[in-house]
């Protein structure tokens, strides 16, 4: 059953303390921004984060991070020109970083979504970021094992929901946002426009109303 | 017919090439058609080369194929950005989709071709691009490492020698590596070299400098191509 919910705040009520939490977003493009100001001010703290940058200039992911309420971050590409927040928390020893190669964190989430264990890919063999980890050997190359992300809380963006839950995107700004929604127990999305059921063709949804729990319009 | 017998082409009556003119090299051998990725930085600008008859098609692993030029003025959408996180355009016949399906087409084997950045390639293609191994740095892979196992081709785009004189094209890597044996050529603002997996490395043309004074000053056996 998806909830339409009246405000932001509302919609990311009861995320609780040491909650993993998936945002969606490339960059600030297909970032749930005002979700994300609903979290700071719900105050959920210690928290581990899944996203693809660990925060662009003083907003959105930058934000939460600055109010002190991430514990850890898993992601790609932390390291940008304005990761101004998070370089230095992470040179002050004051947040964890899990790097993680962009296709395997969102296969990760994809197979926590799809009730897969695990998988095995070539991302990464005989790298830093596969020590430690069971390889196969498959055709003669080598296979790593990773492991799914599943997730409490996916705070995410989409352009228009119907009622159902039903989503669909604009341009890149899809980016994680379709799998981050199938991989958390909650899923909250902010959307710029609300329909009826029958609005949108159902041909075009791209995320089912089966992954969405919570929307809450947010006008752009 | 006589077999052609292999030899590089040098341009020794000029200096090394500009940036813009690698990437113009590199944009020559990409075949019609490709479906190509270019990695962020240098490797965004060979696109600048290729014209629309050349029929390539970009991808972009935030989740499009049939990526536009860069967008400028009223065609900036924030919603329309590539992987460097700049505002593009979209062409006719251009594709959306997130990034489960867009990195499974990268290691699928569907891409032709990806063009990356690296502080160092290793005579057998190996590849290090995604972190300095400097105790204070912030390692950042992106889709580096996806992008080297998954394309079917991969070049590398960078000057041959860091600031300080230092080859990057070495026998074994000392940076941390992005991916094993991947790279198949790559096009510097000296040389432009294949990696065939055997014991040499493939030199196919020289901007600035004679073959024989690279020799000298890499420590990677080298052989003449054959055009």
């Amino acid at each position: 059953m998806t909830l339409l919910c009246t405000s932001v705040d509302d919609a990311v009520s009861g995320i609780a303390d040491g909650s993993t939490v998936l945002v969606g977003g490339f960059g600030t493009t297909g970032m749930p921004f005002e979700l994300i100001y609903a979290l700071i001010r719900q105050g959920a703290r210690d928290l581990t984060v899944v996203s693809n940058n660990a925060g662009n200039g003083d907003t959105g992911l930058a934000a939460l991070l600055a109010a002190g309420r991430v514990r850890k971050i898993m992601c790609s590409f932390p390291r940008q020109t304005d990761s101004w927040v998070f370089d230095e928390l992470y040179r002050g020893g004051k947040i964890e970083l899990e790097v993680v190669p962009q296709g395997n964190l969102a296969e990760r989430m994809r197979a926590a979504g799809a009730g897969i264990g695990g998988f095995y890919t070539r991302t990464g063999a005989g790298t830093l970021l596969a020590e430690g980890k069971e390889t196969r050997e498959i055709d003669g190359r080598t296979y790593v094992l990773e492991s799914p992300i599943a997730a409490d809380v996916a705070l995410i963006s989409a352009h228009t929901a119907d009622t159902l839950g039903n989503l669909v995107y604009r341009k890149t700004a899809r980016n994680f946002n379709p799998v981050m929604a199938t991989a958390a127990t909650t899923t909250v999305v902010q959307v710029r426009h609300v329909v009826e059921p029958g609005e949108l063709d159902p041909e075009a949804v791209v995320t089912p109303g089966i992954y969405v729990d919570r929307i809450v319009r947010v006008p752009s | 017919m006589s077999a052609v017998s292999p030899s590089v082409v040098e341009h020794t009556g000029r200096g090394p090439l500009g940036r813009d003119e690698m990437a113009q090299v590199l944009a020559r051998d990409i075949p019609r058609g490709a479906y190509v990725n270019l990695g962020i930085g240098q490797p965004t600008t060979v696109g600048d080369h290729l014209s629309p008859e050349s029929g390539v098609i970009f991808h972009t692993e935030n989740g499009m194929l049939g990526m536009g030029p860069a967008a400028t003025g009223d065609a900036i959408d924030p919603d329309l950005i590539n992987a460097g996180k700049f505002p593009v355009t979209e062409l006719p016949g251009a594709a959306y989709f997130h990034h489960a399906d867009s990195f499974a087409m990268m290691r699928g084997g569907h891409l032709d071709l990806c063009v990356l950045g690296a502080y160092q390639v290793s005579a057998s293609g190996d590849l290090a691009n995604w972190h300095t191994g400097e105790p204070d740095a912030i390692p950042a892979v992106g889709g580096a490492m996806d992008l080297a196992v998954g394309a079917k081709q991969v070049f590398v785009l960078m000057s041959l020698f860091t600031r300080k004189g230092e080859p990057k094209l070495v026998s074994a890597c000392t940076y941390p590596l992005t991916a094993l044996r991947c790279v198949n050529r790559i096009y510097t603002d000296v040389a432009v070299f294949e990696i065939t997996g055997g014991d040499q490395v493939l030199v196919r043309e020289t901007w600035g400098i004679s073959f024989d004074e690279l020799r000298t000053r890499l420590d990677v056996p080298l052989a003449a191509a054959t055009p």
